[in-house]
């Protein structure tokens, strides 16, 4: 039986809507995989450094504040620059469409907006995860 | 007559309704609320046989206020219309509360950026990213100044989202007025300082909990003397409701905190009768619409007797729950946004008829972005249509004797004093947030509702069902990312031209009030006239009273 996938569901900034990191992490545990939420109020540096010391295969990052343009494309350089470049970094929140590109071209594997169902989510780590 | 009524209504469903059944089953097989009271299909006399009217419902204006906080309710004066707004500078913040006057709104309602309710100034690392974004960025009373421009103080009454550093920005309100000529004596407006719900749901707490309630008394006693007119706290339910909770649980938690602050306050010295007046409430309307009128009133007649009964108080004032509406901003869709502003209309309509005192309607953009101009308007036109078109604003509590409305209302209640039993039996709402009770609540409820749209057993009009091939919205508001380094000069600039030995001397003599048992607000004044940042202040508090870390 292959390992499960394990995740990091991550806060950064000081945003402190917590409701859909919970919900996401809830339904990606009962979906079978090991899920660890960082909490609120992280920086990019501890959520890779939290990211690499779980051994994670995928980073979701939630934001609803606004900081995303400078929180998300933050985890992704750290990770980089630690050596862990192969962790994928997806993320979630109030994010206007117009910045899903940018954020893209920064390494954000995927961008999920208000809406988004958990068994979307859940399907696309499942796909994400086991291609890589 | 009720013998009449129980067999007629036995006759009824084993003849007119089991016809129809036998043939056509209902819907589903069973109705419930969001807060899972399970739902007759009719209410009759019978289900409120025992209510005792004067005792139970009684008369606007009195004991226990089911009816209305007011005599004579809208017909009086109409609920003050207040859209919580800020963003960017205090520059951008003046233009659209100018702009709000001019359409009509009734007092304003400030959204402060998180580095401001965090406590941190916008050079302050962890600010970054967050300067100006989900509301006003003010570091000292330059800024508040600028937000005040032009907008006398002694005529409106202002409202501020703030928690944890509310005493700063009180402070900072008190020093804008009396540059404006304006004593504090005649200030009308309130300060969230709900730190409670913070650690539960919104998270934006500095302290530990102990501290944190003593700023929350410190600030009840000082406003009790000079701001006699200010609402000290708004005992919030929104944002537990925001981040998942049920009906009932909302009613529950808030007033659980309600309870804490009183006991604190009794603790601090305070009689309760000096103070209980000034304790205002904040609820969300979510969509169901019966459940979200009786909540309000099973919760103004529940605080009534915990005040009467476990408080004694002695004046009506000090029993009366007055609160402030916001539409469920949760309820609002990404996809086919316009749909929102039927939300909003019918959740606003469910405040008015649920008597509150204040209101913000939401904007149809928000699942995006905070609103626009025109989104924001018709959020307003909302509430002025329901004022002035509806005719609902006409008669007091007109739903009141429903038969539905008043089971509901019994029902909310004691369903909300069970879940208050049980935190009294934990040790009250701070050792129940403390260990991760009510947090642990409110996720349940969340996931629930969550499963509940996705296995579609809850329908949500074009997210669920009725979808359509959409783009998203593109026409929103946008902060330039330029103002972080905008505020960031003018912060510098501030520093450089103040004084610096006052300055100090103002810190130091707030550290000595803080590690005594003198009340902070008065140095906290001195401190922001002598243009001290809040970032400083907060810093000056951390060191004493440290720092409150996330179980």
């Amino acid at each position: 039986m292959s390992r499960k996938i394990r995740v990091l569901i991550a806060k950064p900034g000081l945003d402190g809507h917590d409701r859909g990191a919970k919900v996401i992490a809830r339904a990606l545990r009962d979906a079978g995989m090991e899920v660890i939420y960082t909490g609120i109020r992280q920086t990019p540096e501890q959520i890779a450094n939290a990211a690499i010391q779980e051994g994670v295969d995928i980073v979701g990052l939630s934001s609803l504040s606004g900081a995303h343009m400078s929180l998300f494309p933050k985890v992704v350089q750290l990770l980089k620059e630690k050596g862990a470049e192969d962790i994928i970094v997806f993320g979630g929140g109030i994010i206007p469409v117009d910045d899903i590109p940018l954020l893209k071209k920064a390494g954000i594997s995927e961008i999920f907006l208000p809406g988004t169902s958990t068994e979307e989510i859940i399907k696309y780590i499942q796909e994400k995860v086991k291609l890589e | 007559m009720s013998k009449n009524i129980r067999e007629e209504l036995e006759r009824w469903e084993k003849t007119t309704l089991q016809k129809v059944i036998s043939k056509a089953p209902e819907r589903q097989p069973s109705f419930q609320t969001t807060s899972h009271i399970e739902l007759k299909r009719l209410y009759t006399p019978l289900d409120i046989s025992d209510l005792d009217y004067c005792h139970d419902l009684g008369f606007p204006g009195e004991y226990p206020f089911t009816r209305g906080v007011q005599p004579t309710m809208y017909r009086g004066r109409l609920w003050t219309m207040r859209q919580y707004a800020g963003f960017a500078t205090a520059e951008e913040t003046n233009k659209r509360y100018k702009f709000l006057l001019e359409q009509g709104q009734t007092g304003l309602s400030v959204a402060f950026d998180l580095p401001t309710q965090i406590g941190y100034d916008s050079d302050h690392p962890l600010a970054e990213g967050e300067v100006g974004k989900v509301g006003v960025a003010i570091d000292t009373l330059k800024d508040m100044e600028i937000l005040f421009d032009g907008i006398p103080l002694d005529k409106v009454s202002t409202s501020m989202t703030i928690n944890s550093t509310a005493a700063i920005l009180l402070a900072m309100y008190i020093a804008v007025a009396e540059k404006q000529g304006v004593k504090s004596e005649v200030l009308q407006g309130t300060i969230q300082n709900d730190i409670l719900k913070e650690y539960a749901a919104r998270g934006t707490y500095i302290y530990p909990p102990l501290e944190s309630m003593r700023i929350v008394t410190d600030i009840f006693a000082f406003c009790k003397d000079h701001v006699p007119r200010w609402n000290t706290i708004s005992i919030s339910g929104y944002h537990m409701r925001e981040a998942g909770c049920t009906a009932v649980q909302e009613v529950a938690f808030t007033l659980a905190d309600g309870i804490a602050y009183v006991e604190a306050a009794i603790r601090a010295g305070l009689d309760v009768d000096s103070f209980a007046s000034r304790l205002a409430f904040f609820f969300c309307c979510h969509n169901n619409f019966i459940e979200e009128i009786a909540k309000f009133r099973a919760a103004r007649r529940l605080w009534a007797r915990i005040m009467k009964e476990r408080f004694k108080a002695k004046r009506d004032e000090s029993c009366m729950l007055r609160f402030h509406t916001q539409t469920a901003g949760c309820t609002l869709t990404a996809q086919q946004p316009d749909n929102n502003v039927i939300r909003v209309a019918f959740q606003a309509l469910a405040a008015v008829l649920g008597g509150t005192q204040s209101l913000h309607t939401n904007s149809r953009d928000e699942a995006y972005a905070l609103p626009t101009e025109d989104s924001v308007r018709i959020a307003l036109r909302t509430q002025q249509i329901i004022a002035y078109e509806s005719g609902v604003a006409e008669m007091i509590d007109p739903l009141g004797g429903s038969y539905a409305v008043e089971t509901l209302t019994n029902e909310i209640e004691k369903k909300a004093m069970e879940y208050i039993e049980k935190i009294d039996a934990m040790g009250g709402a701070i050792k129940a947030i403390e260990s991760g009770y009510i947090q642990g609540e409110i996720a349940e409820s969340a996931y629930q509702y969550q499963r509940e749209i996705e296995t579609k057993k809850r329908i949500i009009v074009g997210l669920n069902q009725f979808q359509i091939e959409e783009e998203p919205l593109r026409d929103i508001l946008k902060i330039d990312p330029e103002i972080e380094r905008y505020q960031k000069e003018k912060l510098a600039k501030v520093k450089m031209e103040r004084d610096h030995a006052k300055v100090k001397q103002c810190l130091a003599a707030l550290k000595k009030a803080a590690q005594g048992t003198e009340n902070v607000v008065p140095p906290i004044l001195e401190a922001v006239k002598a243009y001290a940042t809040l970032g400083e202040i907060s810093d000056t508090l951390r060191e004493v009273f440290g720092e409150y870390k996330e179980r």
